[in-house]
């Protein structure tokens, strides 16, 4: 749970006597001014100097965003074994599958599903990261004949563009920040096939999630940065799965995860009261 | 209010940043250094491999035939020359004891029937026994379900089958022989790459994501890892021959006698022939090899028979306990079985090999992982040295198959970090374990003796405790 919200910081993280700060800025689209400032043609070097600094606390695995990339080795295989069930497992598991990665921040479970093989395209409504998430892709030559694409945009407008399209729509640690999550679900499945899945992680809404996703993390830890949860938008896995059945899915699976802080991990378990994972079918 | 000015701050450069690099900056920023020495730049690999003893060889073979990672670039390098195995009617005198689970990594390689082809022995019953006591333990086959204890195969036999199936599966693993390596310049952390650059003798360079340091005791790979490394000599060394026996016999025993210098073992070969494993001070060692052949099948035979002064109090409570042991209808330990004669030694088979411990507390790095000896050594006494490195074989290749498979990259820290930790939780208590025996072993102190024997009889007498001993010792 903390680690999504790692991924919708636009993130400075400073470390300071050890102690992670983390400065949360807002996920809003950045001024369409700034845009326009990729035409300059000297480059001032303390600016790649800050955005190599960026991209190193993105994409290195020990760095801040540790969090976000134990988490890719819950949720790829998660999404993998929705999807593909075979005994003869090859490189490719994911291979011609399109998957639409909704809120994928700079792009870390888009590559992980890219690696696999899938045809992903990732959206945000983070003009930043999206920016940031672009330049990643030419980076990891595993993916170099399969590059996620990465639109800056909503998921309600992106449905307005696709309608049965993919195989999978993951939606990792978003739906707790949306305000209409009703037209969020709807959207995801507006986009996708039927027979189609989608992939839903989020924080469950109990006094325990309170406790340690929103107090201890944000206040105490200082895991993530404070005031990125409200606790009204978490949903429960009733909720949820409530909105998924009338809006034409079949829910298949719900676990429950759990972060094990001693040894970094992400594990699935039968214990739903922090955060959980669920995968739904969509029917017709 | 500090941080709502930093937030603006830096949210702000953040911005420019992004928008005026370039991706050629990008690579330069992110991407893995490239290497200047292009003159004898030999390539760079997936996964380097160095030192291919049986350990290392056996983690190439069973890449190759993981499918998950038969795309792996694989590079071996090597040492010694390429060797051609002939069978010989002779036995090589270095040979290991392999334990089940070995026999079943080995066999689901296809490696196995290629020792069988050629030649093995089963072992169905050992018998341990201590000089100062006579007391003893004995494993048998029926005790694990009519399996066989062990096998005793030569290593240069088991080489050769490993590599015949390396060999014989298409795949993208190289092998460099007399590729000696003279450094290691390694990553410092795992991002952004985890690029390590490996300097031959030659001048030659390779690169690689992946490092394994399965180049044994001594291992280079491990001293550039910088790890802390516990180790000590035992002023020990192991004998080594191929002896003749004195009357053929099924010989499946495996025999171990506890001297007060050291363990002397025989392992079967065939009807007719053990091999020798004497463990021993150095000068004594050292002597024996010296000695005429007839003087040391003497020497040998005593080491065998020769009954060591026993404190009578020992006796007393060993012979008490045996009593006590035999009304309550368990094993006494009185069964004790002889062990062979030995009539000679075979011509120029006598070496002895030093012994010493080594752990190395840490088996990774950013993108370097030791196998085999060269993550531990242990005193040769319960034949687990070469087991051990295998089970690393089996673990790393199933936990990386798992993280590729998972769109990881080869050098992930997630996945390694599970490989120290399943391995290290094996092979610590097992090293600690013939540590504590060896101690017990090779003190005269009476009290230890007397605890060691009546605890050695305790074992013996109770099954759930041997099938402790045997599973740990099996895995
Ligand atoms: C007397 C004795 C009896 C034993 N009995 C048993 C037994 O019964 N059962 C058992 O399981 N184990 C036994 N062992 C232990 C067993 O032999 C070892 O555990 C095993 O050989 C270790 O294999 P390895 O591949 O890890 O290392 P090694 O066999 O040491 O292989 C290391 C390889 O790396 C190569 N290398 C090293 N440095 C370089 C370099 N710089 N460049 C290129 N190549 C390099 C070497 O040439 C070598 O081939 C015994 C050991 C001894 C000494």
């Amino acid at each position: 749970m903390w680690s999504y919200k790692l991924s919708r910081s636009v993130l400075k993280g400073t470390r300071n006597n050890g102690i992670m700060k983390l400065v949360w800025c807002s996920t809003q689209p950045a001024p369409a001014t700034s845009a326009t400032r990729i035409a300059h043609s000297t480059i001032d070097t303390s600016d790649v100097e800050l955005f190599s600094k960026q991209m190193k606390d993105w994409w290195n695995p020990d760095g801040p965003m540790a969090l976000l990339h134990t988490f890719n080795l819950l949720r790829v295989p998660f999404v993998r074994d929705g999807l593909v069930n075979t005994s003869q497992k090859d490189l490719q598991p994911l291979k011609d599958k399109k998957i639409l990665d909704v809120g994928c921040g700079g792009g870390i479970l888009s590559e992980g599903l890219a690696r696999l093989g899938a045809d992903v395209t990732g959206i945000d409504a983070s003009k930043d990261l999206i920016a940031l998430a672009h330049e990643h892709r030419n980076v990891d030559p595993k993916i170099a004949n399969n590059k996620p694409i990465y639109i800056n945009c909503t998921v309600e407008d992106h449905a307005k563009t696709v309608a049965n399209h993919y195989d999978a729509v993951v939606a990792s640690e978003v739906i707790e920040h949306v305000n209409n999550q009703e037209l969020f679900v709807k959207s995801c499945i507006h986009a996708l096939k039927p027979g189609g899945r989608i992939f839903i992680t989020t924080p469950n809404r109990t006094r325990m999630s309170q406790l340690f996703v929103i107090f201890l993390s944000e206040n105490v830890f200082n895991f993530i940065p404070k005031g990125a949860h409200q606790y009204e938008k978490f949903i429960t896995p009733n909720e949820l799965t409530f909105i998924l059945e009338r809006n034409d899915c079949h829910v298949e699976l719900s676990y429950g995860i759990l972060y094990n802080p001693v040894a970094r991990t992400w594990d699935f378990s039968q214990y739903q009261h922090l955060q959980y994972a669920i995968q739904a079918v969509k029917l017709s | 209010m500090l941080v709502n000015n930093m937030k603006f701050l830096l949210n702000r450069q953040f911005r420019c940043c992004i928008q005026t690099t370039s991706v050629r900056l990008l690579s330069t920023a992110v991407g893995g250094y490239s290497p200047q020495f292009k003159d004898n730049f030999k390539g760079n690999y997936d996964v380097i491999i160095a030192g291919g003893g049986m350990v290392g060889c056996s983690l190439a073979c069973a890449m190759a035939k993981n499918s998950l990672l038969s795309n792996l670039r694989v590079l071996l390098l090597e040492a010694s020359p390429e060797s051609y195995y002939q069978p010989k009617p002779e036995y090589s005198n270095r040979v290991v004891a392999l334990n089940q689970n070995t026999k079943s990594l080995m066999t689901s390689l296809n490696v196995w029937k290629h020792v069988e082809n050629v030649r093995l022995q089963p072992v169905r019953y050992m018998q341990v026994w201590d000089a100062s006591s006579d007391v003893m333990i004995s494993f048998s086959s029926a005790d694990m379900m009519d399996d066989d204890v062990a096998y005793i195969v030569e290593n240069d036999l088991m080489l050769h089958a490993i590599n015949t199936e390396l060999l014989a599966v298409n795949s993208n693993i190289n092998i460099v022989y007399n590729a000696k390596i003279q450094s290691y310049q390694l990553p410092k952390e795992a991002y952004p790459s985890t690029q390590s650059i490996v300097k031959m003798d030659n001048g030659d360079t390779y690169t690689c994501q992946l490092l394994i340091g399965a180049d044994g005791a001594n291992s280079a790979v491990r001293k550039a890892m910088g790890v802390q490394y516990l180790s000590w000599s035992y002023d020990q060394m192991g004998v080594v021959a191929t002896l003749d026996l004195a009357e053929e016999c099924t010989n499946t025993t495996a025999w171990q006698r506890w001297l007060p210098t050291g363990p002397i073992a025989l392992l079967p070969l065939d009807s007719k022939r053990s091999s020798l494993v004497w463990c021993t001070w150095q000068d004594n060692a050292k002597q024996l090899l010296k000695l005429p052949e007839d003087q040391f099948v003497d020497a040998l035979n005593d080491a065998l028979w020769k009954q060591y002064p026993r404190s009578s109090s020992v006796e007393t409570c060993t012979s008490w306990l045996s009593a006590g042991l035999k009304q309550a209808g368990m094993a006494d330990g009185a069964a004790r079985q002889l062990p062979p004669s030995v009539r000679g030694v075979a011509p120029a088979s006598r070496a002895a090999f030093p012994l010493a411990f080594g752990h190395s507390t840490r088996y990774i790095a950013p993108g370097v992982a030791l196998i085999g000896d060269a993550a531990h050594r242990v005193h040769p006494l319960a034949g687990q040295g070469v087991n051990l490195g295998f089970g690393d074989v089996k673990d790393l290749t199933e936990l990386l198959a798992e993280a590729v498979y998972s769109g990881l990259d080869v050098a992930h820290p997630n996945w390694m970090q599970k490989y120290e930790s399943v391995r290290q939780r094996h092979n610590v208590p097992t090293q600690v374990m013939i540590e504590v025996l060896h101690r017990l072993y090779t003190v005269d102190f009476l009290p230890v003796v007397l605890a060691r024997s009546l605890g050695l009889q305790i074992a013996n007498a109770l099954q759930p405790i041997k099938k402790l001993i045997m599973a740990q010792a099996a895995t």
